[in-house]
């Protein structure tokens, strides 16, 4: 009896802690982390999180550290490189201790921005400064929570040695001829076609990047709340539809349960796979694998997606990763400065091959093809991305997750129960479904 | 207090109660007293509240709200996700993968009780053998998973040593639907076998000698030995074993997540629970799922203590 009255005790204490927890936030007064005018008068310790681990241990970080030291003599900045950038961070969030300068997981919700991020300026003031890719994404009412660094594209990733010896010189125009080029490669040269990196799951992910570059709509991600996503001639369909076929025609690798992401930037580099669906920002890691591997960096090359429309390539610019400032940030200037020092001073946009927020930035050279080619970029508007988000999550179809990519693949190696039809037909109930849900 | 001194002169041998009374044993002030154990106990009592009781009572405080794992706000919706998850058959249809773990805990158990029985016994290099038998399970769950990941690839390991023996199988060990529940639950045995093993041959190894020297001069096999003598020796661990495994199948996790992450048929109930938690931000949702499975093993732990009461060995 003695011991009952005990765990009860205990429970309820536990309860009456847990039920604490929940309220008690602090006041949140935003101030707003505008960017400072005078950088002697900027000072204090801020502590930067990043996900990339890589630079913070190579010194590179430290190194931009130092420029920046230059113009702002007065703030010191630690870096905190974060493996499980994702994970730990947006747990980290239920707390104030979320670094001063964080990139914002994509877990957290847009409306919620202002809880968490002291507001950059007014979308006006910056849209003078920034790309629509840099602010685009940030937007609650009209202020700026968010800064992405700077943005990609996506396209295929090929190796150019091994589609030359197929006999494919010339970028494929529609999803029929890309499955030639591949089938050419098969025969003519024993490589893998293309990789799918089915277990790591998140390069599947970047499929759904397709949205707009099939149908060159700047608007197609604002539509996929009112549409089905997957209906014919959409993005999705015809992205889905090749990963299908891709497969499907057994254009892949044997057993994509067993896939390495680290091996593929080596097997892609020598030419043992042709081909893989990526950002541009794979570009610089492809490269890098082939020098490592004793390859020319020139062989890696960068395609879009095999669709025109008016007879031209489109390609939509997709911002990474936002900067922001916390909210709870005693030095919310000398976090601001920071951002800016990195987006206008610092090289990491030519470095990662990719495109600046600044306006008028130079683009950088590994999409030279592209602009001799005359694709057309385009700035996918986000208007909607809150809502698109709400009804993803809801539906749990997860068209930025692997899952169901996971799936298409399972269905076309023939692993798995159904046809691409049922599939299609189930993603686009569950997503009218939620859709209806979230008014 | 008053019991405990009565009971302590009920005890005095009755030479001792004819001579001068003794002086009483000096006593701290009860209050004291009674603090001293919980005293001892503070420590692993804090740490029990604080990393088992209070994150259960977060996570059942958690499932009657939408909270989505970011937000500052949570909005209370009564029993919505209890609702949810109960009219969604297809959440629990992942519990079907537990038959294949549960049908290697089966296995895991016969295997270790058969080794243990042997090792019992003097056998050459027993010491070797029990090392090599409880080695994996010293082994990190992540290293295990990846070092398998090796293992099951096409032309990895096992293609590779069953080329040798001339059996070209061709078949995906994670990539065919039919095996990858029975590939991974065999990673679950190999790791598993060791502690189950290890435990049994403790238990075996307390049974008294005499018992054994008794069997012999009777002349019973080792079969009989092991049926009358030892089953029945280490009945409350063998109980205890099945407890794990029934729980353990129940709530497989870190070797399918790290191995195939869930993909294709591997997806178990954990799995599910921390994809609609961490993917989908429905960490509401994923916390009644993770109350209803704690529910599930509680109710069969206590099924199982009823139908196989644990009666106290009873040796000395």
């Amino acid at each position: 009896m003695k011991r009952r009255a005990l765990a009860g005790v205990l429970l309820s204490a536990a309860l009456v802690v847990a039920g604490c927890s929940g309220s008690g936030d602090a006041a949140t007064d935003d101030s707003g982390a505008l960017s400072p005018t005078d950088p002697a008068a900027v000072s204090g310790d801020i502590t930067v999180l990043t996900n990339r681990t890589d630079l913070v241990t190579d010194g590179t970080m430290q190194k931009y550290a130092d420029l920046f030291n230059k113009d702002y003599p007065n703030v010191k900045v630690k870096f905190e490189g974060i493996t499980d950038y994702e994970g730990e961070v947006k747990i980290r969030m239920n707390t104030d201790k979320y670094g001063d300068v964080l990139l914002i997981p994509n877990s957290v919700v847009t409306a919620d921005y202002p809880k968490f991020f002291a507001s950059l300026g007014g979308a006006t003031d910056l849209a003078g400064k920034y790309t629509a890719a840099g602010i685009g994404k940030g937007k609650v009412g009209d202020k700026i929570y968010g800064l992405a660094g700077f943005s990609f594209i996506n396209g295929f990733v090929y190796n150019k040695d091994v589609w030359a010896a197929a006999g494919v010189t010339a970028w494929p125009k529609t999803p029929a001829e890309f499955l030639d080029a591949l089938q050419a490669v098969k025969t003519k040269t024993g490589a893998t076609p293309y990789y799918t990196n089915y277990k790591d799951g998140w390069p599947l992910s970047s499929w759904s990047s397709v949205i707009g570059s099939a149908t060159c709509d700047a608007a197609a991600n604002d539509k996929l709340p009112t549409a089905n996503p997957w209906a014919a001639g959409s993005d999705l369909n015809t992205g889905d539809k090749l990963l299908y076929d891709i497969v499907k025609n057994k254009l892949s690798e044997s057993d994509p349960t067993t896939t390495n992401w680290e091996d593929s930037k080596g097997l892609l580099a020598t030419g043992k796979i042709a081909t893989m669906w990526l950002g541009s920002w794979s570009l610089a890691q492809m490269q890098d694998a082939a020098k490592k591997a004793g390859k020319n960096p020139d062989s890696i090359g960068y395609m879009p997606f095999p669709a025109q429309v008016g007879g031209k390539f489109c390609s939509v610019v997709a911002p990474d990763y936002q900067s922001a400032v916390n909210i709870h940030s005693p030095h919310k200037a000398a976090a601001r400065a920071w951002i800016d020092w990195i987006l206008e001073k610092s090289d990491t946009a030519a470095v990662n091959q990719a495109i600046s927020a600044i306006k008028g930035a130079p683009l950088p050279g590994a999409l030279k093809p592209f602009t001799e080619a005359g694709v057309t970029f385009i700035d996918l508007s986000q208007a909607d991305s809150a809502k698109v988000s709400k009804i993803d999550n809801q539906s749990e179809v997860g068209i930025s997750k692997p899952e169901y990519r996971q799936h298409i693949i399972d269905v076309a190696r023939g692993a798995g129960k159904g046809s691409l039809d049922d599939i299609f037909a189930d993603l686009a109930k569950k997503w009218a479904d939620a859709a209806a849900m979230a008014g | 207090m008053t019991d405990l001194k009565t009971r302590h002169s009920a005890g005095l041998p009755a030479a001792a109660a004819g001579t001068a009374p003794a002086p009483p044993p000096r006593h701290r002030p009860g209050w004291r007293r009674q603090l001293t154990p919980w005293l001892y106990l503070s420590a692993a009592l804090v740490l029990l509240v604080t990393f088992t009781y209070i994150p259960v009572a977060n996570m059942i405080s958690y499932s009657f709200t939408d909270w989505d794992g970011v937000s500052p706000d949570k909005t209370f919706v009564g029993a919505d996700n209890y609702v949810e998850l109960f009219t969604r058959p297809e959440l629990f249809q992942v519990f079907f993968v537990s038959l294949y773990y549960l049908a290697a805990a089966v296995l895991q158990i016969v295997v270790a009780l058969y080794f243990a029985t042997i090792l019992t016994f003097k056998t050459r290099f027993r010491n070797l053998f029990k090392g090599l038998l409880f080695f994996p399970y010293l082994i990190n769950g992540v290293a295990v998973a990846f070092v398998f990941l090796y293992f099951f690839k096409q032309d990895g390991t096992l293609d590779s040593v069953l080329a040798i023996v001339g059996a070209h199988p061709d078949k995906l060990w994670l990539g065919d639907p039919d095996l990858v529940n029975v590939s991974l639950s065999g990673v679950s045995v190999w790791r598993f076998l060791g502690l189950n093993f290890v435990l049994f041959l403790g238990a075996m190894q307390s049974i008294p000698a005499e018992l054994h020297e008794a069997a012999e001069i009777d002349g019973a096999s080792k079969w009989q030995v092991f049926r009358s003598i030892i089953a029945p020796s280490i009945r409350p661990i063998i109980g205890l074993s099945v407890i794990l495994s029934i729980s353990g199948s129940l709530s497989v996790f870190e070797i399918p997540f790290i191995m195939t992450r869930g993909f294709g048929e591997s997806k178990t109930f954990v799995i599910q629970t921390v994809k609609l938690a961490f993917d989908f931000n429905k960490m509401g949702l994923a916390s009644a799922m993770a109350v209803v499975l704690l529910a599930i093993i509680l109710l069969i732990t206590w099924a199982q203590r009823r139908l196989v009461p644990d009666e106290r060995a009873d040796r000395s």
